[in-house]
């Protein structure tokens, strides 16, 4: 998504009251092309988002400093979450974690699956650099925590966009070694997706965009669904 | 002037200022004594470490103002853990090992969540509360609902839990003594129930 045209950002405040209408848990804004393009995420509307939004939100992309996180705290976000700039600079996640907190310090971590396993990728914001790290995930998973990451978003780019569930067996993997909370992103498609996730106990929450901007799962609906699937959530 | 918010250190004082702006009060912001005792009302809100934000407030001196107030106090995540004695967070060999010295209003210390697989920590997320006794502060909010979490400290339940909140174990999730409570959760962030929270607090007097 793009943030920084005047119109754009009043699309994002309807969508942000909409999600929040619907009990919405959470919201993530994620600025994909900011790290690509070397720029950080615009912050205009980070604070306009805080006026009206009264459940917590995340902002996401690059976030490369100190200041830079602090100017996106201050404006109203509950956490920032980096991911590009951290495998640059795996640094940044103890900084941030000594100044903030590590509850407000998220870790996105895009991994691709490998014949051996796992793999974290960087920029995948931008076909162009989107490039394969050659770090393995279960290692970056337990590098991050050790480093102060409050929270691991795990987006699983084989599942991610096809709408054919969570990835449950990476989830699992990483859930092994994950003491901080553990969300899962890529895959949902159905109702029954997210069911089989809490089911399989691999994530403390799940987090989907397609879907949701789609209109082709209501949040009410799938809550309900949840629900009478004997699965604890907040209606 | 509403209520006076006292700025502990730490950053995002934003979400706390447009929850009360929401609610059509006037909010001031501030570090001085003089602005705080007056108020008539005081938020004690708190993001980042015990440490630092028992620090920030001595070097105001308002380690020894805050526990004289007499006016209605509601601190807020780590503003509640620093109503109590003591703190274990700041364990550090940079703080001597021995953790925080708190303001040693309410009686009882803070102590770090353990986690496990199955339940990480930090706590994140949303729960509901099981309510030990009445008070204005829950008016209108009923025990279904829902408030937002986010910490790895916590105080065992004792004579002065209002609420309680079970993660792994059950803790203290609202407080109170005389003028003074404190929620483990944020208001500001728990939606339509946090917001009649702090509206009932801005009736306190």
């Amino acid at each position: 998504m793009q943030f920084r045209d005047h119109r754009v950002v009043g699309d994002i405040l309807e969508l942000a009251q909409r999600y929040r209408d619907q009990d919405a848990d959470e919201l993530v804004f994620y600025d994909i092309t900011a790290s690509p393009q070397g720029r950080s995420v615009d912050r205009g509307w980070i604070a306009r988002v805080a006026e009206v939004l009264d459940i917590p939100f995340c902002v996401a992309g690059g976030i490369r400093s100190v200041a830079e996180a602090e100017a996106v705290l201050n404006a109203g976000a509950e956490k920032v979450s980096i991911n590009s700039p951290a495998l640059s600079d795996p640094g940044l996640i103890d900084q941030l974690a000594s100044r903030f907190g590590s509850q407000c310090v998220v870790v996105g971590i895009d991994s691709q699956t490998t014949p051996e396993g796992w793999s974290v990728h960087q920029f995948t914001g931008d076909p162009d650099r989107s490039r394969d790290t050659r770090r393995e995930t279960l290692q970056w998973v337990s590098e991050v925590q050790q480093r102060g990451a409050g929270e691991i978003v795990l987006n699983c780019m084989a599942s991610d966009g096809v709408r054919r569930g969570y990835d449950l067996a990476q989830l699992a993997a990483v859930r092994e070694i994950c003491r901080v909370p553990l969300v899962a992103s890529g895959g949902a498609g159905t109702p029954e997706h997210f069911a089989a996730l809490f089911e399989a106990g691999c994530a403390d929450a799940a987090l989907a965009a397609s879907v949701f901007h789609s209109g082709a799962i209501a949040i009410p609906d799938l809550k309900q669904f949840l629900k009478s699937r004997h699965i604890e959530v907040r209606t | 002037m509403d209520v006076a918010i006292i700025d502990s250190g730490g950053a995002n004082l934003a979400s706390l200022v447009y929850a009360l702006q929401r609610l059509g009060a006037k909010a001031v912001v501030s570090d001085e004594a003089a602005v705080i005792r007056s108020a008539p009302r005081v938020l004690l809100p708190g993001v980042g470490s015990a440490g630092n934000a028992m620090a920030r407030l001595r070097a105001k001196g308002l380690h020894e103002v805050i526990p004289q107030l007499t006016q209605p106090l509601l601190g807020i995540c780590l503003g509640m853990q620093l109503l109590f004695d003591h703190s274990d967070e700041g364990d550090g060999p940079s703080d001597g090992g021995a953790g925080t010295q708190c303001l040693g209003i309410i009686a009882g210390k803070v102590a770090r969540m353990t986690a496990t697989t199955q339940l990480p920590v930090p706590h994140m997320g949303w729960n509901q509360l099981a309510v030990q006794q009445d008070d204005p502060l829950l008016t209108g909010i009923g025990s279904e609902a829902w408030f937002y979490f986010v910490h790895s400290y916590c105080a065992a339940p004792g004579p002065s839990t209002l609420a309680q909140t079970v993660y792994g174990a059950p803790f203290t999730s609202i407080c109170s003594l005389r003028n003074f409570r404190g929620v483990q959760f944020h208001p500001e962030r728990s939606a339509g129930p946090g917001a009649r929270l702090l509206a009932n607090f801005l009736t306190l007097v």
